[in-house]
């Protein structure tokens, strides 16, 4: 779908090359994006995007403020993008289950923005310094009602620039909340972060509506299946609701309108999911043996990987960069030329079911759980991979 | 019908309302109606640009209010009207932004939104209709519910201490604090016409009569018994110490405007403060308030 | 809620009356109106609308002095009040 592309505003680009850690990374990357509004609330271990947030957005002409609570957070985010703005929070575990009702709203009202999720161990209170990958369901599947979400997982602090400007464009796109789902040990990992010229930034603009105001309709989708978005204060005397609503926005409150509407909120990402979708694969051709990893763990694997391999083992592997929507179809196409899947994660096992779910029993899935707290061990992972390939 | 057809487009209110959707669902006798036609007449009246005027409510039947309004409208999640509110100013200073709630909405599951928008002075209008019980789902107990009233959760009476809103706020650092029954027409358009034109945290509490819940369980009569008592036990006392203004069960009701002081909003301080400290590094935001 | 009667009129000063408009199938039969206007015009009809309530009627139609209280009261937006004579304005009330 073409879309109209803009330059980034110099403003808000560190244009250079610098040593930060993932936390400051995103911060970055949503400034180049366009992000000029930040509610959020401190939790370890995001509480450094917030507070890079604080120094750098007043400079930029945004507005930085500390919400009371994560509720608080992701509602004014709702009414930040409804007032005009790109708007970006950042949270962990605890915080992330408290957004979740508004998220929900986020969906039903089609509004872009951002949410970066720097997990940690969980459950409940947990491990506030230590890492986890323990929330990849939740980010689909944390709020109440059926509804499709976009999750992005970030593997270094250069990928936290990159893939939250991408989170930005791919948001004003499908109008949907776009989660950035990256750990404590990428969040807290400090690297080399390249920031290019903002003329080499392209960012997706959104899709703002210029036709005559009494017949502007908030929720009727356009050719491309994404409806038009206005501003208040434009004179378009709009309506939005969380309910079940029609194209004009006003409730409506039977099965035939939810039947519609929910078609529409997930079939914008379903029938879009080979656009959205991006995997890293390497040797992928003739392997035996393919290990799925994102994340920290995908950097933890290599080492397993390189040893598997000097051993003669065909390993291929494929990062996820996009976790949801997830690649059912490459995972389904693979499945009948491989032995088995290796997928190690820092949890007890939940893209895995993706993964087992995607195969339909045409191949082994074999799960490298990790309780949390640190990340595996790569003798782990090279155990897993020589189990499956007998 | 013949009148509808004779007096189409005629009611003055008809231009501030989505027409689709009227008849609204509220009960006969219930007074959040006359609220809203109290509201447009302040919104008439206050010059403002009704392009530039957004309205946010929350989850209740209060709540409703802004899908009958035909202005930019947003029905959000249960008590978080207020912070979608803040997003949505700060996002657009230019926009002049209403919170048209319930009680429950606002000082229950909302509370610790509305103690902190307050707090920070943040420049919003906010009114806030309480009719002593959670009505759309069925008349529960609220953290504004008199004691010894009853309410469907509180089948032997309410035996909890309810709050006081004007003094809840006020504390918190609200600039414009006011209090007014339903029945007091002229006076709920004043306040609201001066909260809309006063720059920072504005609270206006209407004591409106909810018929088919609270007024059924406690035996108070229908709507226009209850707005009566109200009205006729309403004193007011303008400048009253917010302290003293506790609701008892069918008791006395104070009413009035009781603060109504300047504080710099959230944006003027942010201004000001960041201004002297980043200098010529940072970027005015919004505009002046300077009306 | 009380008016207070002017005992003179100077030179052309005419008291405004009022139109009253009253759609009556929206109306609920809360009786708000009936009760508080001020110079006691409306009243509660014997008829039923659509929705089985008793709307009101003008009773008197002579005395509305448009003062709009039933305009602002009614929480159905279901009356409103329009000046009678135009020429004679008077004093303006908005």
């Amino acid at each position: 779908m073409r879309r109209k592309k803009v330059k980034a505003d110099p403003k808000g680009v560190l244009t250079g090359a610098h040593y930060m850690d993932g936390d400051y990374a995103l911060a970055e990357g949503a400034l180049a994006a366009g992000c000029r509004f930040f509610g959020g609330y401190p939790i370890t271990p995001s509480t450094e995007t917030a507070e890079r947030f604080s120094e750098r957005i007043p400079k930029v002409g945004g507005v930085f403020i500390q919400m009371e609570d994560e509720l608080a957070s992701i509602a004014s985010l709702i009414g930040a993008a409804w007032g005009g703005k790109k708007p970006m929070t950042v949270t962990s575990g605890p915080g992330f289950s408290l957004m979740m009702e508004n998220i929900g709203l986020a969906c039903m009202m089609e509004t872009p923005l951002v949410i970066a999720n720097i997990q940690r161990g969980g459950p409940s209170t947990g491990l506030p310094t230590l890492t986890g990958q323990q929330d990849m369901m939740q980010a689909k599947w944390g709020s109440h009602g059926d509804y499709e979400i976009i999750a992005l997982s970030p593997d270094s602090p250069q990928e936290c620039f990159d893939l939250t400007i991408d989170a930005f464009n791919l948001a004003e796109t499908y109008r949907v909340p776009v989660f950035v789902m990256t750990d404590e040990c990428v969040g807290h990992m400090h690297e080399k972060v390249i920031i290019p010229p903002a003329e080499e930034i392209d960012l997706v603009e959104r899709k703002w509506y210029n036709g005559p105001k009494d017949q502007y309709l908030p929720y009727k989708p356009d050719k491309d299946g994404i409806p038009f978005m206005v501003k208040t204060g434009d004179g378009y005397r709009f309506h939005t609701t969380g309910l079940t609503h029609d194209e004009r926005g006003y409730p409506e409150l039977n099965a035939e309108c939810q039947d519609v509407s929910l078609k529409h909120l997930i079939n914008k990402i379903r029938h879009n999911a080979d656009k959205i979708i991006r995997i890293e694969e390497d040797q992928i051709e003739g392997a035996e043996i393919v290990v799925v990893s994102y994340g920290i763990t995908s950097r933890v694997a290599t080492k397993a990987i390189h040893k598997a391999r000097k051993e003669g083992l065909k390993v291929g592997t494929m990062r996820l960069i996009t976790a949801w929507p997830f690649p059912e179809k490459r995972f389904h196409e693979l499945a009948s030329k491989i032995k088995s899947f290796v997928f190690p994660e820092i949890n007890f096992g939940q893209m895995v079911r993706e993964a087992e779910r995607s195969v339909k029993g045409l191949c082994p899935v074999v799960s490298v759980p990790h309780c949390g707290g640190w990340v595996h061990d790569p003798e782990d992972i090279y155990n897993a991979i020589k189990e499956a390939s007998k | 019908m013949n009148d509808e057809a004779q007096n189409k487009g005629q009611n003055p209110i008809e231009g501030l309302l989505r027409m689709d959707r009227i008849p609204h669902i509220w009960c006969p006798g219930c007074g959040i109606g006359t609220v809203v036609t109290s509201f447009a007449e302040a919104l008439k009246k206050s010059g403002l640009d009704l392009d530039k005027v957004a309205v946010v409510s929350g989850i209740g039947c209060t709540g409703r209010v802004a899908g009958y309004i035909k202005l930019d409208s947003f029905h959000t999640t249960h008590g978080r009207a207020i912070p979608f509110a803040t997003g949505l100013k700060l996002a657009n200073p230019e926009v002049n932004v209403v919170v048209f709630s319930g009680d429950g909405d606002l000082a229950g599951i909302g509370g610790n939104h509305l103690i902190h928008a307050a707090r920070r002075n943040m420049d919003l209008t906010v009114i806030c209709v309480n009719n002593f019980n959670y009505a759309m789902t069925g008349g529960q107990v609220a953290a504004t519910t008199p004691q010894n009233a009853n309410a469907s959760t509180a089948p032997y009476g309410n035996f909890e201490f309810p709050f006081s809103l004007p003094n809840l706020v006020e504390s918190a650092g609200a600039t414009y604090v006011a209090r007014w029954t339903a029945l007091h027409l002229r006076r709920v358009t004043k306040s609201i016409q001066e909260a809309l034109l006063k720059p920072g945290f504005s609270f206006i509490e209407v004591i409106t009569p909810c018929v088919t819940l609270y007024a059924r369980r406690n035996r108070l009569g229908d709507g226009l018994n209850l707005l009566k008592y109200y009205y006729d036990n309403s004193e007011i006392r303008h400048g009253a110490d917010t302290k003293e203004l506790d609701i008892s069960y069918q008791g006395k009701l104070i009413v009035g405007k009781f603060v109504d002081k300047e504080k710099p909003t959230f944006i003027d301080a942010m201004n000001t403060h960041m201004g002297e400290v980043l200098g010529d590094d940072y970027e005015k935001y919004g505009r002046i308030n300077d009306d | 809620m009380y008016l207070r009667e002017p005992m003179i009129y100077f030179g052309d000063l005419k008291p405004i009356k009022g139109n009253i408009h009253i759609e009556k199938n929206r109306c609920k039969g809360c009786g708000f109106c009936v009760e508080y206007c001020p110079k006691d015009v409306l009243e509660l009809s014997e008829e039923f609308n659509v929705k089985g309530y008793h709307p009101p009627f003008v009773k008197n139609e002579d005395d509305c002095c448009y003062c709009q209280l039933c305009e602002t009261i009614c929480p159905e937006f279901a009356i409103f009040v329009t000046i009678q004579n135009e020429e004679e304005e008077g004093e303006s009330r908005s």
